[in-house]
């Protein structure tokens, strides 16, 4: 069928890209095989239902070669991603960042309809992953995954995911537990206090003492296992003798606990326990409120989630899956295009191109020839290749940057935090009034030194203190999160407020690596472009997914013949007319070189057409970033030849420091000096080359487009296109500073007040019950607030992120 | 008054049961995920129907 229609570009019945409608089925247009593939599919098992939940939204189709997932059948791989094992039962999560709508959890779940094999298959949202129990005898694991794939959701393999899958809520899950039993615990002895708040009569004195003991009861539990964590915290502080926030909250609360005890066995007083279970059960709600965690983000990964789980190795004369830590130097292994190289190695071919941009930031691909080492995190383009292993894959070049000092060490060690600077004074003074108040006592009526003391101690108790930094950096989190900036935790919002110096990677993070801007300088008429098109889409180089992607409009045409010449460029032939497309010297141009740029040329019959200009695009609002940052912004630091020094000049202003073509250890080196010099250092990057300077940075931010793909170990993870934000982050994170002061002088203000009756010896049960809660509520509301208040102005221009 | 006792440690005694089983809620993972459900709940029944739309044209 060779046609010829001109059709306007419609939506993709699937993915819904503009598309240029390759193939029309059943009424529908589609923007490549792959989509039209789902909707075959789907449409076979009457489940096109998809397209009509509530809350679909589309996606676009990454293909994936279906052999990729073969070496899931090795039975080494599969043992380590199984959660159950039998013979006719096994069980497995696979994480897939495509998960984001109701049609994914409706299609994912109704998985059982493609294949009787499959038992059953659960979504879990939060954690964009899906649990299949199927029965191993009729399907096998490859299958699973090649079947994922085909519909869209291919699944990420790597081990380190699934260790982060199956830990990462229990700590969360810990901390709901003990908050559900001190919760518990403070509203029956609140129900239980109520009688005494509104005063008993002497005569009904078996109940007050039923009511009592009750309440003695039901603060156990909440001593014993609610509190806990807050006193082996303060043991633990004492023992490498420091003082952190966790001290005087301890103090507090064993004062609270064993005065109360004592009043109530000696029967002299109802005791404390609502205000003290109440305080308990505050604190652990701002820990809660401070634990928010993205689920399905990892900010701990090493280069293990980089590389792919097994390769083809050579043995007894076939080619056999194998784990990639079984590698051995001296094995051969086979890798396809596209496929990462585990190890170093040594090449066996004559030719391959190996692009490195994950290694080094580089992303043109380099040409190798037999017997070149090639490293390890190199990617094979072209050509499926043969490689002699040199050193295990734990030994390379590039992974042996993880040996290095700074992925050992732990940030927090290093630095006190304000809430802890501020505690060291606060139990100096609480400390200090307890023993002049009971001095003071002591003269003026001793019988009762021991209750003002412990009075002192228990109002002295910092629950406001304490609740002011959790609800401060964790609204501050949620607000970030809301636009597209993760941060690991809420310890990081302190330390961005610090950072006075930021230093950028280039390729991927001040340009986005995957989206350059592409003309042609020439003329094309509509059915050149189209034969480019369709050259290009059958090519997997990285410069024809982007020429492919450039070509909005579409003819339809016939490829007779095709061929792929890895790193020189295409030829194909239409219509009895050779098209190439490809570098200079494939077409016969004349040759200048273009650091700045990349050129594709194109020639119909040796007759050159022009060519194709490339070049990475700067993300949006990136200079004005740069001009809000001022003298903050330091250097640039780039693993790419310096072809782009002047348009990086132009962009940064002179003032700026450049480096190119840095190795992944000049990076991480350049940004010791930097702290060695006293300054607190943010490093903005985006690649496995800047992963060394991210750990050492105080605050390492990895820019990404696609939360789902991989990002190395960090802090923080920012979106592509929020990075022309980033100031307006800073600045929210360095106004919490002031929020958290104001916080903590209405903490004050309040233990002022309480310790004054204490020390006058008035704190009764009553006073204690209204003071400690006020205060804790106040603090709450005060610090969200004023850090939402704080976000609607810093972040006006900002859009909230929709996922 | 001492039924009033008895009374509160029944009261008690049910609290304590409730509060047993949302800890037990919570180990079983009812909490993780809050969002399918909503969605999963929806299913089922609707792809049967289809397939019988479907038969019914054929015929």
């Amino acid at each position: 069928m060779v046609k010829s229609t001109l059709i306007k570009s419609l939506p993709c019945f699937h993915c819904g890209e503009p598309c240029e409608s390759t193939s029309v089925f059943d009424g529908k247009s589609f923007c490549c095989q792959g989509c039209k593939t789902v909707y075959e599919i789907l449409n076979e098992n009457d489940l096109c239902e998809y397209y009509e939940i509530d809350g679909f939204s589309r996606m676009r189709f990454k293909e994936v070669a279906p052999e990729a997932y073969d070496y899931l059948d090795n039975a080494d791989v599969s043992a380590k991603i199984l959660q159950f094992e039998s013979e006719h039962l096994s069980k497995v999560s696979f994480y897939i960042p495509a998960i984001h709508c109701a049609s994914c959890i409706w299609l994912l779940e109704s998985l059982d309809k493609f294949d009787d094999a499959i038992i059953k298959t659960e979504v879990s949202f939060g954690r964009k992953s899906v649990t299949i129990d199927y029965d191993p005898s009729k399907v096998k694991l490859s299958a699973l995954a090649a079947l994922l794939a085909k519909v869209g959701y291919a699944p990420i393999i790597s081990l380190q995911e699934n260790d982060i899958l199956s830990d990462k809520s229990k700590n969360d899950r810990q901390l709901v537990y003990k908050l559900a039993v001190a919760g518990f615990c403070f509203g029956n002895i609140m129900l239980f206090s109520f009688p005494e708040y509104l005063g008993l009569d002497g005569h009904d004195s078996l109940l007050r003492s039923t009511f009592s003991f009750l309440n003695l009861l039901l603060a156990v539990p909440v001593v014993a296992y609610s509190a806990s964590g807050y006193f082996n915290s303060a043991l633990k502080s004492l023992r490498v003798k420091e003082v952190n926030i966790d001290i005087p909250i301890a103090l507090g609360l064993l004062a609270l606990f064993v005065r109360s005890t004592y009043e109530i066995i000696m029967s002299v007083g109802p005791g404390y326990f609502d205000s003290f279970s109440g305080l308990v059960f505050f604190l652990l709600i701002g820990r809660w409120f401070q634990s928010k965690t993205y689920e399905s983000l990892a900010f701990d990964r090493d280069f293990k989630s980089y590389f792919p789980l097994a390769v083809n190795v050579y043995v007894d004369n076939t080619w056999k899956p194998t784990v990639i830590y079984q590698l051995r130097s001296g094995d051969v292994i086979r890798l396809r295009n596209m496929e990462i190289v585990p190890a170093d190695s040594t090449l066996q071919e004559d030719e391959a191109f190996i692009d490195y941009s994950f290694v080094t930031g580089e992303s043109r691909p380099v040409a190798c020839h037999k017997d070149d080492l090639v490293y390890a995190g190199g990617r094979v383009i072209g050509k499926p290749v043969v490689l002699h292993v040199l050193r295990q894959t734990y030994q390379s070049h590039l992974t042996s940057l993880w040996n290095k000092a700074a992925f050992g060490k732990v940030h927090e060690s290093h630095y006190k935090k304000l809430i802890d600077r501020a505690a060291r004074k606060f139990t100096i003074v609480v400390i200090a009034l307890a023993i002049v108040t009971g001095v003071v006592w002591q003269f003026h009526d001793p019988s009762r030194m021991w209750l003002v003391i412990t009075s002192v101690l228990m109002v002295a108790c910092p629950c406001a203190l304490a609740l002011a930094a959790p609800f401060t950096y964790g609204s501050i989190l949620r607000e970030f999160g809301k636009r597209g900036f993760y941060l690991k935790n809420s310890d990081v919002v302190e330390r961005i407020a610090n950072i006075d110096t930021v230093v950028f990677d280039k390729t991927g993070t001040i340009t986005n690596g995957n989206e350059p801007s592409s003309n042609f300088i020439g003329a094309l008429t509509a059915e050149d472009e189209a034969c480019i098109k369709v050259m290009t889409g059958a090519s997997l180089h990285p410069l024809s997914k982007i020429i492919e992607r450039s070509i909005g409009r579409y003819v339809e045409v016939e490829m007779n013949s095709f061929m792929e010449i890895p790193g020189r460029g295409l030829i194909a032939e239409f219509n009895g007319r050779q098209y190439k497309v490809g570098s200079a010297a494939f077409v016969d141009a004349p040759h200048t070189a273009h650091l700045e740029q990349s050129r594709v040329f194109v020639s119909v019959d040796d007759d050159i057409l022009g060519f194709y200009a490339l070049n990475a695009r700067v993300r949006p609002g990136v200079s004005q970033m740069i001009k809000a940052l001022g003298q903050k912004c330091r250097a640039l630091v780039s693993g790419d030849g310096d072809g782009d020094r002047d348009a990086m000049m132009n962009l940064f202003g002179s003032s700026v420091e450049m480096l190119f073509t840095q190795t992944p250890e000049d990076k991480m080196n350049y940004v010791e000096t930097l702290q060695n010099e006293g300054k607190k250092v943010m490093m903005v990057g985006d690649g496995l080359n800047d992963s060394g300077a991210l750990k050492q940075s105080d605050v390492g931010v990895a820019v990404c487009d696609d939360t789902g793909i991989f990002t190395p170990a960090c802090d923080g993870i920012i979106t592509g296109n929020q990075i022309g934000f980033l100031h307006d982050f800073m600045a929210l994170a360095k106004s919490s500073n002031f929020i958290l002061r104001s916080a903590f002088a209405i903490s004050f203000s309040y233990n002022a007040v309480a310790l004054s009756f204490a020390m006058a010896g008035h704190l009764t049960p009553l006073v204690a019950a209204i003071l400690m809660p006020l205060s804790s509520v106040s603090v709450v509301v005060f610090s969200s607030f004023a850090v939402n208040l704080a976000a609607r102005t810093h972040f006006s221009r900002i859009e909230f992120i929709t996922k | 008054m001492n039924i009033i006792i008895a009374l509160i440690c029944i009261s008690l005694f049910i609290a304590v049961g409730f509060l047993i089983s949302f800890l037990w809620s919570l180990n079983d993972g009812q909490f993780d995920d809050t969002y399918s459900p909503s969605v999963r709940m929806l299913r089922d029944g609707t792809v049967k129907k289809k397939k019988t739309k479907k038969n019914e044209r054929a015929e």
